[in-house]
């Protein structure tokens, strides 16, 4: 449950007779091999050039000795550049890119809290609100794929229309007497300008996963819960939450995934206007300022997001690996019990699909 | 139960004997029915504001009339000029190619892996689920670096060089692919396969005669998800993409107006509104199968 790789567990093996089973081991692996040599030349390899990348000097005037160096071995001196705020022996001066990391980072962080925190509340409520039953669930489920549905820049866009001064977001805050903001550039309306754009696109999809969770709670564990005088708040916290904990620890944790790598939105919203500059955007402003610097950031990012992600796996109960495909049959797909058995986690990587790499 | 559920008078309210809910009172469905307002709304109204947009004269862009007003076509025409070195046509193509490309070939690939990873007992097999899974949650800017390198020093920077888009989608549509896939694969009726073997086809067989047809709809599906991956793709493609191969995504980012510093906000809702609307018709006919899809493997059916 805990950890990422798991064996198979036993009664799984040996279902089918082995005579018409035979040699599935070596057709397993021929099937997967092409799959694997994609991942290996368009993943794999370029992680592997980019740490090699950041150990070598940029080019450009050596600070210390005022001499243009061509590259050449840098040591960690890239890594210390950002994470020291050493530039050449001294520090990084203010509005430098390298001076900009940690505002970077910390901005980074609370997009991903904040976001992540509101799309949990919203995500479920939403889900229990799709769980009922109602005339035109289609409808309404069609009509909250769209803000999924629509590409990021285009949401991007769309948001900066809403926000713009003159647009009707500043109206519609008019209407109860606050002012209006410049919703690209001052500070803290930035920040959340960004974040509702964000959870706006991402909620319906968190709903969705916890929708699928939620359809597997059977009916009677209710009707006990009820008969035994639960309240609303009991049934709550005792039943749905632990049931829908796995599929949406599994939701929480690609969503933080997404937002910790997050670009598109702040990098055409607010172009890092009010201090949105993300990780990833300070990424892509490297690179034209030093290529083996923006490779050492690079991989910085790509550790933290690793990082969290062992940690969700390891300490969340974010169970990603999902059991192997149990083939049940129709009888026990009757049983109640066995759908609560098998945890839903659902497909999150499908949240990529409208963020990819963003 | 039975009784409620045969008698066609009136059930008001009367759901299944299932669900918990049973005798829900006035309060909780007006509840419900508000909730379900703030769904539609929350869904429509920001894109439903984008169309509007779409069709208003340039000189009202900041009505703010809640209905369409001053409305007219000449956003699309805007949208599509290539007189202020906007070339949103050329970009609608150029992510048309690269889509297809790449879905075509995740799909390809994926369906192989799906395949082994759904059915089969192999050595290894959650090694390769858990590097599949790794390279989703890979981080886009840590391939823009060294791939900006290599493509530079094998001159795929400029010029028509679709591979430079296509590749790297590729890295993103595989994992999204063969996850969905193998969660299909699961789902479907295997017994019918066995059944196949026994009357003498061999596994190769089993799964082209019979199976395949059988899940056309998942692959159908997929090839949606992956489609979609694609054409969303903004990052990579901002980097990598040159005139010839800009994007759609690219071309509305960095769509220019009359003049410096000034959004041109009809048009870039137009464009918008040409990217989205594809989308949003595929999401309304195959929303079923698309909500399965991201939920594969949670759901059944």
């Amino acid at each position: 449950m805990t950890t990422a790789v798991q064996a198979p567990p036993a009664q799984n093996q040996g279902k089918a007779p082995k005579s018409l089973n035979a040699g599935q081991g070596r057709r397993g692996l021929l099937l997967v091999a092409p799959t694997l040599v994609f991942l290996a030349v368009i993943i794999i390899y370029p992680v592997i050039q980019a740490i090699i990348d950041s150990f070598k000097k940029d080019q450009g005037l050596d600070r210390s000795t005022g001499l243009f160096v061509q590259g050449g071995a840098a040591g960690i001196s890239n890594y210390t550049h950002w994470i020291l705020q050493r530039c050449g022996d001294q520090s990084c001066p203010p509005g430098t890119l390298g001076n900009q990391f940690y505002d970077a980072l910390w901005v980074t962080l609370f997009f991903t809290v904040v976001s992540v925190v509101v799309e949990i509340v919203l995500g479920m409520w939403f889900a229990t609100i799709m769980n009922r039953n109602f005339k035109g669930r289609g409808l309404v489920r069609a009509a909250i794929l769209i803000p999924w549905a629509i590409p990021t820049a285009v949401t991007a866009k769309l948001w900066l229309f809403i926000f713009a001064f003159d647009g009707i977001a500043n109206k519609l805050i008019g209407l109860v007497g606050i002012q209006p903001r410049l919703w690209t550039s001052d500070p803290w309306a930035a920040k959340f300008a960004i974040i509702i754009a964000d959870v706006w696109k991402t909620t319906p999809f968190m709903a969705l996963l916890i929708l699928a969770g939620l359809q597997l709670i059977p009916g009677d564990v209710y009707e006990a819960a009820q008969i035994d005088g639960a309240t609303k708040w009991q049934t709550f916290v005792r039943i749905t939450l632990p049931l829908v904990k796995t599929p949406l620890m599994v939701a929480v944790l690609f969503r933080t995934l997404d937002v910790l790598r997050i670009y598109d939105l702040p990098a055409i919203l607010t172009n890092g206007g009010g201090g949105t500059t993300s990780l990833s955007m300070l990424v892509i402003k490297q690179i034209g300022a030093g290529f083996h610097s923006a490779s050492a950031l690079s991989t910085i990012v790509f550790l933290l997001i690793a990082f969290v992600a062992f940690l969700f796996i390891k300490f969340g109960g974010a169970d990603v690996i999902q059991r192997p495909p149990r083939r049940a049959t129709p009888k026990d797909r009757d049983k109640d019990q066995d759908k609560v058995a098998g945890p839903a986690t659902g497909n999150p990587v499908a949240a990529n699909a409208t963020t990819p790499g963003a | 139960m039975t009784a409620a559920t045969t008698t066609p008078s009136t059930t008001r309210g009367t759901v299944q004997g299932q669900e918990y809910h049973q005798k829900s009172d006035r309060g909780a469905r007006i509840r419900m029915y508000i909730g379900l307002a703030v769904l539609v709304i929350w869904g429509l109204a920001p894109f439903y504001w984008m169309v509007v947009t779409a069709f208003r004269d340039v000189g009202y862009t900041f009505d703010t009339t809640p209905w369409p007003t001053h409305v007219t076509l000449d956003n699309f025409t805007t949208a599509f000029s290539t007189a202020r070195g906007n070339h949103f046509g050329a970009a609608l193509v150029h992510s048309i190619i690269i889509g297809i490309v790449t879905t075509a070939v995740a799909m390809l690939v994926g369906v192989f892996a799906s395949y082994a990873l759904a059915r089969l007992q192999f050595p290894g097999k959650y090694v390769v689920l858990g590097i599949i899974l790794g390279a989703s949650m890979f981080p886009g800017v840590a391939l823009v670096t060294p791939l900006f390198q290599l493509f530079s020093n094998i001159g795929w920077m400029d010029g028509a060089n679709y591979q430079a888009l296509i590749i790297p989608n590729i890295s993103f549509a595989l994992p999204l692919t063969i996850y969905t896939l193998t969660a299909f694969l699961a789902e479907m009726p295997w017994d019918l396969e066995e059944s196949a073997r026994i009357d003498g086809c061999t596994q190769g067989q089993a799964f082209r005669k019979i199976m395949l047809p059988l899940a056309a709809p998942g692959l159908f599906t997929t090839a949606i998800l992956a489609f979609i991956s694609s054409w969303n793709e903004y990052l990579l493609a901002q980097q990598f993409s040159t005139k010839q191969t800009q994007t759609v995504t690219v071309a509305i980012a960095s769509f220019t107006g009359a003049q410096p510093h000034q959004e041109p906000y009809t048009a870039v809702m137009a464009a918008g509104t040409i990217v989205t609307v594809p989308l949003i018709i595929m999401v309304l006919i195959f929303q079923r199968a698309i909500v399965s899809g991201l939920t594969a493997g949670g759901v059944k059916g």
